[in-house]
């Protein structure tokens, strides 16, 4: 049997920031949905099923805000799903979405996935102890730090890429009026002058604690005809997971993001990803992990993914630009991180990414992961609806 | 020959396997990967499939009755995601993870599911606990806890002239007594009605506190036919939600259990067997209504959440109890229903037959 195409014809952010103390959580989600709906000019009334996601429950201190949220989303006498695969979250809750479309269980669905972060404190949401369990009191850099200490140690990358990359990525997000972090006077200097909190991880190579939300519209065949702005189609989706923690287990390049790439492009006819794909948005909320990433999605050979960042490959005007709307480093709802780089590839290949436009994207790559580096979610969509 | 109405080409998916642990007050002993291990081996063990033969997984589950963020990873490790797998979690009842699985065969994408649930009620207070997931400026600070709002409902349903407190105790008498055929039940056989917990409701007519999980394995077509004798084809299954407010609702109705009803087409013939998620006796009545279930029904044979509310699981359990039922040749056409949220805010329902 076929899968109904998916398309998603409305794409909305809230402006990230450290505090929206001007909004309650309701306010926040709404903002983000009425912008996609706008976009895709259909109201609450053409939205046949809500699927929402975020990141741990614990963060902003609300268990199962779904069901709170209800009113604020439309949401009542409608079907309501609520995704949760740790920090890979925001791009599951789009590929479950998707999935309804493509069953032909619905044919117009709302996403959206939010944080807000300053309603409580990540770094202790994240540290809660656990019974006979270490307990990880130093948030998610110190999980991370030596991993990235691993991927230098293996491929002899210079210690320099992590802060080319964080320069990068920060003066992408002065090009993206939502970006939360706009540094106007950022320099490789200052980026390389910050304290270092977890060695290698240096303050500016590190996101920020966003307040934010995102939200799509995806929709059938029929209702991308009817769409006021050209669609971005969905050519491949997969996730895959593996355990948190085990001997064989590579933390550097884990075997469930190798797996999830290769079904996507498998998907999405795509044999060589270098070429054939034109932008990436990236879950990188720590610098290295661009040139880690670069070689688990299969753009470089392994040990040869910082060679593209030092090279200026992953510019925006380079021919493989990584991050263009700033990437996490520069903005990080938790929960919402994952859709925002699903929804950022999506922009690029409606060409409507406005600044951080990359010339002629017509197909790219949306990317998350979360958990240990052990839940990934990614979608590749294109200007084209998929063949057949 | 039945199918998923309404699709045109849609594939013909079942409940091929359905395992639970005995619930219990509490499991100190026990971390929740060690609760759910058992289940886990004893589902797969039913249909001989292994996890890396599995085309798609999904769970339920909380982190706040855990206490912790992230809860969900550890029973992954359980569940054994290697080589990598294709998971996605709910933060719901393994009811709603069951729906997006079922979602994922529909697509075509997998032959195969796992679904699994667990909830562990024991290290925290359950009512303070689910005060939480109350609108977090207006009414969580008021600490209203469940017991207190599904005690609301009851007095609504009873002033409505829809009940009254011996009808009450009639439905947890009934649960009680079934549950004496049900091994994994917390609460069975012939429980006083107690003292007011909060009038009207007894404690009786509340659930009893327990952890416990569930699993659930999910076939499509002739995978289905090859993997079981007599699968539980899922002829429909729809969820829906409404305010959150208790203000704004009509507490003595369930329009989205009727709606998610009629959409997974429990209306266009009778069921015989019905399980429901209704853990406040007062909740049956309301439900026994909206889903227009008759007294030919026989309703939660299991004993229901009355007599096991293992929270985040206990919904899940209803699908697999309605299916186990299918798989014994006692129901052909089933009724399965699982809540979320306060009053039954949010409902689902899938209808299941088995082959005639």
């Amino acid at each position: 049997m076929s899968k109904e195409p998916v398309a998603v014809v409305g794409i909305g952010q809230t402006k990230h920031v450290a505090a929206r103390r001007d909004v309650s959580l309701a306010g926040l989600v709404r903002e983000a949905a009425t912008r996609a709906l706008d976009d895709a000019r259909l109201t609450w009334a053409d939205i046949d099923a809500v699927v929402i996601g975020k990141a741990p429950d614990f963060f902003e201190g609300v268990m199962m805000p779904e069901l709170y949220l209800a009113d604020a989303l439309g949401a009542v006498g409608k079907p309501m799903l609520r995704v949760h695969t740790a920090g890979s979250v925001g791009g599951s809750t789009a590929l479950v979405a998707a999935n309804l479309i493509a069953a032909r269980v619905h044919g117009t669905v709302l996403t959206l996935a939010f944080e807000k972060q300053s309603e409580s404190n990540a770094m202790w949401g994240l540290s809660l102890p656990v019974p006979f369990q270490q307990p990880l009191l130093a948030g998610a850099g110190g999980f991370f730090a030596p991993h990235i200490r691993a991927y230098m140690r293996r491929s002899g990358a210079p210690d320099t890429v992590g802060s080319v990359v964080a320069y990068k990525d920060r003066r992408n997000a002065l090009k993206n009026p939502y970006a939360h972090l706009h540094e106007p006077d950022i320099t490789l200097e200052k980026v390389q002058a910050s304290p270092m909190l977890w060695d290698p991880v240096r303050y500016s190579e590190t996101c920020p604690s966003s307040d934010g939300a995102c939200a799509m519209i995806l929709t059938d065949r029929a209702g991308a005809a009817r769409a006021p702005h050209p669609p971005a189609w969905v050519h491949g989706g997969a996730m895959r997971s593996e355990p948190t923690l085990f001997a064989g287990k590579d933390f550097v390049s884990p075997q469930a993001g190798k797996d999830c790439a290769a079904d996507v492009y498998r998907q999405a006819r795509i044999t060589d990803p270098r070429r054939e794909i034109d932008a990436v948005e990236m879950y990188v909320p720590f610098s290295w992990y661009e040139p880690m990433w670069l070689e688990n999605l299969g753009f470089a050979a392994e040990g040869e993914g910082w060679k593209l960042t030092e090279s200026g490959v992953t510019e925006l005007d380079g021919d493989l630009p990584v991050n263009p709307s700033g990437g996490v480093l520069s903005t990080n709802p938790i929960g919402a991180s994952g859709m925002i780089r699903f929804a950022e590839a999506a922009l690029q290949v409606r060409g409507q990414a406005g600044e951080h436009q990359v010339d002629g994207a017509r197909r790219a790559l949306g990317h998350a992961y979360g958990g240990g580096a052990q839940f990934f979610s990614m979608w590749l969509v294109g200007a084209e609806p998929p063949p057949g | 020959m039945p199918g998923t109405p309404g699709k045109p080409g849609a594939r013909d998916i079942a409940v091929v396997a359905f395992a639970q642990s005995p619930h219990r007050r509490r499991t100190d002993e026990l971390s929740e990967v060690e609760m759910l291990m058992p289940v886990l081996h004893e589902v797969l063990g039913r249909t001989g499939l292994r996890t890396s033969d599995i085309g798609f997984t999904c769970s339920g589950s909380s982190d706040y009755l855990a206490g912790r963020a992230f809860s969900f990873t550890m029973a992954l490790d359980g569940v054994g995601a290697w080589p990598p797998i294709s998971e996605s979690h709910v933060e719901m009842d393994g009811a709603w993870a069951l729906y997006e699985a079922w979602v994922k065969l529909l697509t075509g994408e997998a032959d195969t599911a796992l679904v699994y649930a667990y909830g562990k009620s024991s290290p925290g207070e359950l009512r303070d606990v689910l005060t939480r997931q109350l609108d977090p400026y207006y009414v969580a600070p008021l600490w209203p806890d469940s017991v207190s709002l599904a005690a609301l409902q009851a007095r609504a349903l009873i002033d409505a002239g829809d009940a009254d407190e011996p009808a009450l105790a009639a439905v947890a008498a009934r649960s009680r007594a079934a549950a004496e055929a049900n091994p994994y039940a917390q609460l069975t056989g012939s429980v006083p009605a107690g003292d007011y917990l909060v009038q009207p409701l007894r404690a009786g007519d509340c659930p009893p506190i327990g952890d416990g999980a569930a699993a659930v394995i999910l076939a499509a077509g002739d995978t289905a036919r090859r993997l079981c004798e007599r699968p539980a084809w899922i002829c429909g299954m729809d969820h829906r939600i409404e305010a959150h407010s208790l203000g704004v609702r009509d507490l003595t109705d369930s329009p989205s259990a009727r709606l998610a009803a009629e959409r997974a087409g429990a209306f266009e013939r009778p069921v015989d067997t019905a399980e429901l998620h209704a853990p406040f006796t007062s909740q049956e009545i309301v439900l026994r209504k909206a889903l227009r279930l008759g007294d030919d029904v026989d309703v939660n044979p299991s004993g229901g959440a009355l007599a096991a509310n293992p929270v985040m699981a206990a919904g899940l359990i209803r699908i697999g109890e309605a299916a186990a039922r299918i798989h014994r040749g006692a129901s052909s056409r089933a009724l399965a229903h699982a809540t979320s949220g306060p009053c039954l805010q949010q409902n689902l329902v899938a209808v299941l037959e088995g082959e005639s």
